[in-house]
């Protein structure tokens, strides 16, 4: 998959809600990299993160805290006060979540949203019937999640968390600029409901129909389930849209 | 990353662009250090928002816990079974020097010898933590008197003692008292022997087997009250049967109470055993290797006759014997070297030579929450090597104690 960030290589605030799963890995891996060139810097980017699971310890191996720890911050310069991450094990869930939203808001709001889906079309872990003008808030895990979870949790059912603090569909659609990353065949479905069928709660990245500045960033895998005519229309602007992106300082040294 | 300081005041140091032995593979991440204990990072950002004050660029290097010596004589001319004025100085002397070889905490060990020596060399040395100004010392290691005529190798004779009640009086009789003590090597054989293991090891002392002529039922016997370890295995003992393996054979017993394990020193210097015995014993039982110098007075000196014990001794090349005789007195490998022959002749892993010694020392003397490990909380007390396991640097607490000159 090949992302490029025509945005990122300047010292602005840049206020970020971060994904974790499988799909980012790659998209992490081209942002050190790009730190390690010293194309970029995060020394004043803001980050929140879009979900955290309830009730594990915040050093757990899976705990997205641990997550973000070892796939991205230690490798960058991010400072530590503008990472933020909901507390899964905050006394009261509640306000921890109201807190978030105030801090996104005291932060000026978020620019640009980055997150993947899963194969039941949630984004971050608004559910299917999750209310498309929701905020952050604990929410009851899927039984699909936690099947599609239990991969980390040593395929023990029992270890897998049930409930989740996060981000509401409302909270991301008050974003600048939404990025969602679509990957894989598993999620082709989930892709086809989100942008060939209509708005609807039961598929909530649908959602995104309605923002001003949305993209879906997808693999061939990923389009197996949409019409041929609506990936022939895509793939046909890819070559304008190419020129438009500016190259990277090291690529532009290449050519 | 900055450092909010909520927890504590310290300077934060982070080693990076080095490979750390952690969970017994060699991983590529740094390693932060504050008030000489290993930090955890993602705690400190988290919870402090902290980051590092000073970066310690390790070149590439593997970083590995600081080497443990449980059993060393002597070096540089210092012998610590020869009762001095300043004993002190002398344990000081060859403790500033063995960070030169990575060591970073050792246990001086005194050979057989008469009560007088004990009573004055005992007292004083301390346990104390190293520093800039050398490895630190974790207590004695008292080989002998209690072993066995017939494997008495360069111990002097006429000091061998037998237990006469096994209760405490024949150990103050001639130690003196045991603080200080870390280990103790006895003969299993000897009578009265049991109680005295049970008593040593309720004091937190380490027991030991050798210079016996113990079958393997006593060796088993001596694990049951306590027994932890085997000094120099296969030298002053007898030799592997396979009808009575004798000590050897607690490598593989299976009357080893359940979470415990019998770990065995051995001295890799290529002469004190052939590297085909040395691939057996590691085959059969890897996790219990610990790799000991046996070093004497005379390591890191020129050729020639030293004094040793009540004894002299006769350098020739890497050889050490009794003078006069060709009865090995000792080694004169130092603990890096032993670390190369180990994995050089066994074939080991570049991690299990370097646990060998560290992690398998720290486990023996049941320390291994505080040292040869970088798990987090643990001493800051490491070894930076290259990848032919030569050492580069070596650092107590946190702070950079030797380097080796480019």
């Amino acid at each position: 998959m090949d992302v490029s960030f025509s945005g990122f290589h300047c010292a602005s605030l840049t206020n970020s809600p971060l994904p974790t799963g499988s799909t980012p890995l790659g998209c992490y891996k081209k942002l050190i990299e790009y730190y390690k060139n010293g194309e970029i810097s995060f020394e004043f980017v803001k980050t929140f993160n879009m979900d955290e699971y309830v009730g594990l310890p915040r050093d757990h191996p899976e705990s997205y805290h641990s997550f973000m720890w070892n796939n991205f911050f230690k490798h960058v310069d991010i400072r530590a006060e503008n990472a933020h991450i909901l507390d899964g094990n905050a006394a009261d869930l509640q306000a921890e979540c109201s807190s978030f939203e105030d801090k996104i808001k005291e932060a000026g709001g978020i620019e640009l949203f980055v997150g993947g889906i899963g194969p039941d079309g949630h984004i971050a872990f608004n559910e299917p019937g999750s209310s498309l003008v929701s905020r952050t808030r604990v929410k009851t895990l899927a039984k699909d999640t936690i099947m599609a979870n239990a991969r980390f949790f040593d395929g023990d059912l029992s270890k897998v968390p049930t409930m989740a603090l996060t981000v509401g569909v409302g909270t991301v659609m008050d974003a600048k600029e939404v990025m969602v990353l679509i990957t894989g065949s598993h999620k082709a479905f989930a892709l086809y409901k989100a942008i060939e069928e209509g708005v609807n709660h039961m598929w909530t990245v649908s959602a995104f129909q309605q923002h001003p500045q949305t993209i879906f960033v997808c693999d061939e895998d990923a389009t197996l389930e949409l019409r041929v005519k609506t990936v022939k229309y895509f793939q046909g602007m890819m070559h304008v849209h190419n020129m438009l992106v500016e190259a990277l300082p090291s690529q532009q040294k290449k050519n | 990353m900055p450092s909010n300081k909520s927890v504590s005041d310290a300077p934060i140091s982070q080693f990076i662009n080095c490979r750390i032995l952690r969970g017994h593979t060699l991983q590529r991440e740094d390693l932060w250090v504050r008030d000489g204990k290993i930090l955890d990072p993602e705690k400190l950002f988290f919870d402090e928002q902290g980051f590092a004050d000073r970066r310690v660029d390790c070149g590439g290097s593997i970083v590995a816990p600081g080497f443990i010596d449980v059993q060393i004589n002597g070096g540089y001319g210092v012998d610590f079974s020869q009762p001095t004025e300043d004993v002190a100085a002398g344990v000081s002397l060859v403790a500033k020097k063995v960070l030169e070889h990575g060591v970073t905490s050792f246990c001086p060990t005194l050979v057989t010898s008469p009560p007088a020596v004990y009573h004055q060399v005992l007292p004083q040395v301390q346990v104390h933590d190293g520093g800039p100004d050398g490895a630190g010392v974790l207590g004695f290691h008292l080989e002998g008197p209690f072993i066995s005529p017939e494997k008495k190798g360069a111990h002097p004779e006429r000091y061998l003692r037998t237990f006469r009640s096994g209760g405490m009086e024949d150990l103050t009789e001639v130690y003196g008292g045991l603080d200080g003590v870390a280990m103790v090597t006895l003969a299993p054989e000897l009578p009265h022997s049991q109680s005295v293991v049970r008593m040593l090891c309720q004091k937190g002392i380490a027991v030991s087997l050798g210079h016996s002529v113990a079958n393997l039922s006593q060796a088993e016997d001596a694990v049951q009250h306590g027994a932890s370890f085997i000094t120099h295995l296969f030298n002053a003992m007898l030799p592997f049967h396979h009808r009575d393996p004798g000590i050897v054979g607690l490598l593989t017993s299976d009357r080893i109470p359940a979470g415990r394990t019998v770990f065995y020193g051995m001295i890799a210097d290529g002469i004190h055993t052939n590297p085909a015995a040395l691939r057996i014993a590691h085959r059969a039982h890897p996790a219990g290797l610990v790799l000991v110098t046996d070093a004497i007075a005379a390591m890191g000196l020129h050729p020639g006759r030293h004094p040793l014990g009540q004894q002299v001794i006769e350098i020739q090349g890497l050889h050490a014997y009794v003078s006069g005789t060709k009865t090995l007195s000792g080694s004169i490998a130092t603990m890096d070297m032993c670390v190369r022959h180990l994995k050089q002749a066994s074939g080991c892993s570049v991690e299990e030579a370097l646990e060998a010694a560290s992690l398998h020392p720290a486990q023996l003397l049941g320390i291994s929450q505080k040292k040869g490990n970088l798990d987090y909380g643990a001493d800051a007390d490491l070894v930076l090597v290259d990848d032919a396991l030569r050492v580069r640097t070596t650092y107590i607490s946190g702070e950079e104690v030797w380097r080796r000159d480019a």
